[in-house]
């Protein structure tokens, strides 16, 4: 198994190597590179590094013109000042024409931990979900994070990377298959599904582990790609197990739980369950502490399976 | 070569009869900001940018961006008489299965580098481009036309600081003072003066001029490539609605189309065919 890891670590590294490989690559970031590990692409290529200050709206505005003339722009910030604060401007100067620039956003979720509910986006897959052909990717570990962004900066059109400020374990080794749309059984099982994304994926592991002890086999899906979403993953978790239960350190509303219920819903209704930010803003606390106080630990995984086994 | 400015009038006074007739057609769209625009995009597409309607993506080419976005139908208007696409297709303006949409859509009409509309955003834009044309070492240029009433978003004042903190010399703005906007005028609504001065505190080389007068037009435009090391803003006075008698200096041409008589009658007054 890969090494324990903060997904915005993982940008931070893979960016170098992006940016050694093809130099129409540039970084963009608004006084938070240090946060968003921007600031190791900006030490070693400082040509193609832009601080754009505390300037959010800006900051993406700008990345759509160099977009538009040729260059692959990664721009970073807090996921609350992109998918929040600069949300329209994503929407139209990024979204409506296309522009190949990867929204690469940190500090996602509670996780945030202390600095509390202001900074903590829980609203930004679903904000960003809803924008036309915007891919949007949350990985659940550093190895699948790097993956998934190389292959982002191969594709000409925007992306979202919803990455989090906390180290989390490995999950991944380095020649594991994680490929954009395709969603990933980490864990075969047969009786329930848990479908997680980010942080949650661990989570859901170890509430598999929890639920051996009680008897049931569950399946743990990464869904790492929110949009365009894995059908096909959905639909066989929901035809060979008796349930599904979505996890994400997001609002239930609008997030994967949502995404996952489209498909569902549409073509082979099933139980489902929703472990999420139950329509409240998060808090100043350790991120392990937010984490159980707003139910998105393995117990909450396990607990809303076994709920879900008993309707 | 001596600049034909009688040429140029005769091109501009075109453009604002295919203005009216656009919006006409359309039933909606925005003639007034339209009009007090058509001076400066005859002069920077008929004389001052280096582009090629035979090839609209041409590597090196200087690029207008129209962060007023909703004055779509100047932006049309000369695009079409510069021949990136027909001017018989002006008449589609803004109706379904048409190209030339609401406000403009770069994915869909050459010679249009930028989609715009929701304001500010377009100069954000231009900002970027420029970066990249340095980036790249080009000596290309880029021009984003703003509204006066545009300059009440914040995210100009972001891209202004980031033009000026990036030396962006090879960027013009230029402020189509005409001082109205949909509610008024900008100083009840609120207040954007003193536009020159605001621009020259955020860095900028500024250049006052009468928006109205090509030959005012075409010298700061070019006074702009000689300044080194700083954007330049070129504050260009500007009356809306200019050359319709009846849709001059009033705000309530800002997104009202003309009915049969009145653009019969503003075309008549423009020495256009009816």
């Amino acid at each position: 198994m890969s090494e324990k890891m903060a997904t915005r670590q993982a940008y931070g590294e893979v960016l170098l190597e992006l940016g050694e490989n093809n130099k129409d690559i540039v970084v963009l970031d608004a006084d938070l590179s240090k946060s968003t590990m921007t600031t190791h692409f900006a030490e070693k290529y400082p040509g193609r590094f832009f601080n754009m200050g505390i300037s959010e709206q800006n900051l993406f505005g700008v990345a759509a013109g160099l977009a538009h003339s040729g260059k692959i722009a990664f721009a970073s910030t807090f996921a609350m000042f992109a998918a929040g604060r600069a949300f329209e401007i994503i929407r139209n100067s990024i979204g409506y024409t296309k522009a190949n620039v990867k929204i690469c956003a940190t500090h996602a979720g509670v996780t945030v931990g202390e600095d509390g509910g202001s900074h903590q986006a829980i609203e930004d897959i679903a904000l960003m979900r809803a924008i036309p052909g915007m891919i949007v990717i949350s990985p659940s570990d550093g190895m699948s994070a790097k993956k998934l962004i190389r292959e982002a900066a191969l594709l000409d059109g925007p992306v979202y990377v919803r990455l989090g400020r906390s180290a989390v374990p490995g999950i991944y080794e380095e020649d594991s298959n994680v490929r954009i749309g395709k969603g990933a059984v980490v864990r075969d099982g047969s009786d329930y599904t848990v479908i997680a994304t980010g942080v949650m994926v661990n989570e859901a592991m170890m509430a598999a582990e929890i639920l051996v002890g009680e008897g049931i086999s569950l399946r743990v899906i990464d869904m790492h790609t929110i949009k365009p979403i894995d059908k096909e993953i959905i639909i066989k978790a929901a035809t060979e197990t008796k349930g599904i239960v979505t996890a994400e350190e997001h609002s239930v509303i609008g997030g994967l739980g949502s995404a996952v219920s489209e498909v569902v819903v549409q073509n082979c209704p099933v139980k489902m369950a929703f472990v999420g930010l139950q329509d409240t803003f998060g808090e100043s606390g350790k991120p392990a502490e937010l984490l159980t106080k707003y139910g998105l630990t393995a117990n909450d995984i396990a607990n809303t399976v076994i709920n879900l086994k008993r309707l | 070569m001596a600049i034909d400015y009688e040429k140029l009038k005769k091109i501009a006074c075109d453009i604002r009869v295919d203005i009216i007739k656009e919006t006409y057609h359309a039933g909606s769209g925005h003639p007034g900001g339209s009009l007090s625009a058509a001076d400066i995009l005859t002069v920077l597409y008929f004389n001052e940018m280096n582009i090629n309607p035979d090839d609209p993506k041409m590597e090196g080419r200087d690029k207008f961006i129209l962060s007023k976005g909703h004055a779509t139908p100047v932006l049309y208007a000369t695009l079409a008489h510069r021949g990136f696409f027909p001017e018989e297709e002006l008449i589609t303006f803004r109706q379904l299965g048409s190209r030339l949409q609401g406000h403009p859509d770069m994915k869909k009409v050459p010679g249009v580098e930028m989609s715009t509309g929701s304001l500010g955003q377009g100069f954000s834009a231009s900002v970027g481009m420029a970066m990249a044309n340095k980036l790249n070492q080009s000596p290309a240029r880029v021009y984003a036309l703003l509204g006066d009433g545009e300059l009440q978003e914040g995210i100009i004042w972001e891209a202004a600081m980031a033009a000026a903190h990036y030396k962006l010399d090879n960027l013009t703005a230029i402020i189509d003072w005409n001082g109205l906007q949909i509610d008024g005028k900008n100083d009840e609504v609120m207040t954007v003066r003193p536009i020159d001065e605001k621009f020259k505190s955020f860095g900028f080389h500024v250049i006052n001029i009468d928006g109205h007068n090509m030959e005012e037009i075409v010298n700061a435009l070019k006074a702009a490539h000689d300044i080194k090391g700083m954007p330049t803003a070129i504050i260009a006075k500007t009356s809306k609605g200019k050359g319709v008698c009846f849709m001059e200096n009033n705000a309530g041409w800002h997104g009202k189309a003309p009915n049969d008589d009145e653009a019969k009658n503003a075309v008549t007054e423009l020495g256009g065919e009816w």
